[in-house]
């Protein structure tokens, strides 16, 4: 489950959002979307790994493919790298998105904000793949952090939101689907938190699974920094590495 | 010969190698990763009477060469660990020291006196350093009269032998490491985190939402060594060390400062396999040393280490 992986290209796609190619053996342990490869990225600053959501797996490649924003110190240095180096990845970690949830026909709406995009790519992948009919709702903060519209267009019709309407419809993930009047049988969320919150909110007696996102520890369930609350009990908890970090609504609290 | 062996209070290790309470659950995630019967024993996450859910999150910061946390001893309680936790644990060949905490010595005697009658627990671990709870913890170990007094209401119900964890967030640790030694401790564990915490540039925020936490990791790995070096000169109970180990190097490291056996902490969440590499990694680092048996190393810096070098 831990491997050195080999990066293949490492770019930027978007104002400070890159797109890194890996490949090694560990590519045939993956194969469900949502879930995170766990990646070291220097010694001792920072410490911990970076938990990092799989954007795209080719198994006959054997290539993964992750897309993160360059923000902090781990996330910068990675922005670093070069093809040829190598990169200490555990995983695949996690449980991902459900895809027996639909079956061939059925209407899936995918919903991602921001850097919470990539691991809907997979899984629009694999329901097409499966025959379910797919709707995209991308959001941004601006025009200059777009990325992957075309490819999502590939798998479905696609929306595009920005918050500054510099691109787009001006507006939240919210507003596009209110305004569009999207219907779905399942709907599958990755995001900051205020926007899987207003998901929640606004179908409330509807089958979505959300994504979640913690500052993690270990990425496997051992230290208990990624917990999140079950409703109605003061000591459950879920965690949201290894319970998650998709979550059926109703399950944590947001 | 097992040149790893090592007997301690309570303990027949098979070798001194053992996961740190709070950094390892009750060992079901790890269990995916190796067979934990290779660990030389382990200490389990803080037992308390009740189920605590601990603090909000975010509970984790990061510094340079370490991580600030701030769990606040979330656990299921005494009652699940006795019926789900520790008879899990039994499957496997490997004694277990169980971490307990409470906010009452009251608390902490009820559950000294349940858990130390689990058949797998051979040790307990007084927990009297946790930064990260209001009441309880770190309260108990930072005035020797207190952790003195605790210790001896603990050993008095205790069907095990007791080792005390001790804080370094304190101005004379070898007056604690005393204190505890004439209340009739078996063994130290030290040290627990330092206190520390971090502050958000962008929004003037601290990252925890404890606003504090306790330092772990390599960058404490000295303040541990020169506490190990002090406290093991100063009195004759046996200590575990920890505080940044990531290494066979760093194993001998504190064996030389005054350790009997080690445990692994922040090192897990880098490396999950980290204890049985540095178990496999062992025995050459001795050889390449020309030492016959681990045990040896104990204490050999003392002296300013001019009897240490007997290097091949």
């Amino acid at each position: 489950m831990k491997e050195h992986m080999t990066i293949i290209s490492n770019r930027q796609i978007a104002k400070g959002i890159y797109e890194l190619t890996l490949a090694s053996s560990l590519v045939q342990r993956m194969h469900t979307p949502g879930q995170f490869v766990h990646v070291k990225v220097a010694t001792f600053a920072p410490l911990l790994r970076r938990p990092l959501s799989l954007c795209d797996i080719n198994h006959e490649a054997g290539e993964c493919t992750i897309v993160y924003r360059a923000e902090g110190t781990g996330t910068t240095l990675l922005s670093q790298k070069q093809p040829g180096e190598t990169l200490d990845v555990l995983g695949p970690l996690g449980n991902g998105f459900p895809l027996s949830a639909l079956s061939s026909g059925q209407r899936a709406l995918l919903v991602g904000g921001g850097i919470g995009v990539p691991p809907l790519y997979e899984l629009a992948k694999q329901l097409v793949k499966n025959g379910v009919c797919v709707t995209i709702v991308l959001g941004f903060q601006t025009k200059d952090v777009v990325f992957y519209e075309e490819r999502f267009a590939s798998f479905g019709k696609t929306y595009v939101a920005t918050a500054d309407g510099s691109y787009g419809m001006k507006g939240f993930v919210t507003d596009v689907i209110e305004h569009h009047a999207l219907s779905f049988d399942v709907l599958y969320a990755c995001g900051p938190k205020p926007m899987l919150k207003a998901l929640q909110q606004q179908f409330p007696h509807k089958e979505l699974y959300l994504s979640l996102e913690e500052r993690m520890g270990c990425g496997v369930g051992a230290c208990f920094a990624c917990v999140c609350r079950v409703p109605h009990s003061e000591t459950a908890y879920k965690k949201v590495c290894s319970d998650g970090p998709v979550f059926r609504a109703g399950e944590v609290v947001l | 010969m097992n040149r790893l062996a090592v007997e301690l209070p309570g303990l027949s290790l098979k070798n001194p190698i053992m996961p740190a309470s709070g950094c390892f659950g009750f060992g079901r995630e790890y269990a995916k990763f190796y067979d934990l019967s290779v660990l030389g024993a382990i200490m389990i996450k803080a037992t308390t009477l009740e189920a605590r859910f601990g603090n909000p999150t975010p509970r984790v910061a990061e510094t340079p060469s370490g991580m600030l946390n701030a769990i606040g001893l979330q656990n299921p309680g005494i009652d699940k660990v006795l019926a789900e936790e520790l008879p899990w644990l039994a499957q496997y060949d490997v004694p277990i020291i169980a971490n307990i905490a409470g906010s009452t010595v009251e608390e902490y005697v009820e559950v000294a006196k349940r858990i130390s009658k689990a058949p797998n627990v051979h040790a307990l671990e007084l927990n009297i350093s946790c930064p990260n709870v209001k009441k309880g913890g770190i309260a108990f170990g930072t005035v020797p009269e207190v952790a003195a007094e605790l210790t001896r209401a603990v050993k008095e119900v205790s069907a095990v032998p007791v080792y005390v964890k001790l804080s370094p967030n304190v101005t004379n640790i070898v007056a604690m490491a005393k204190a505890i030694e004439q209340a009739g401790a078996d063994g130290l564990t030290m040290i627990n985190t330092l206190l520390g915490m971090r502050i958000d540039v962008k929004t003037a925020k601290p990252i925890l939402a404890n606003v504090t936490g306790g330092l772990s990791g390599p960058a404490i790995k000295p303040i541990a060594l020169r506490m190990i070096y002090e406290v093991s000169q100063a009195v004759s109970l046996p200590i575990i060390g920890m505080g940044g180990i990531q290494s066979a190097e760093d194993v001998i490291e504190f064996f030389y400062a005054g350790a009997s056996a080690v445990a692994i902490g922040t090192a897990h969440f880098i490396d999950p396999y980290v204890c049985p590499n540095v178990i496999r990694d062992l025995p050459p680092l001795l050889d390449e040393l020309g030492i016959q048996h681990i045990s040896e190393c104990t204490g050999r810096s003392w002296n300013n280490g001019q009897t240490v070098y007997c290097g091949a």
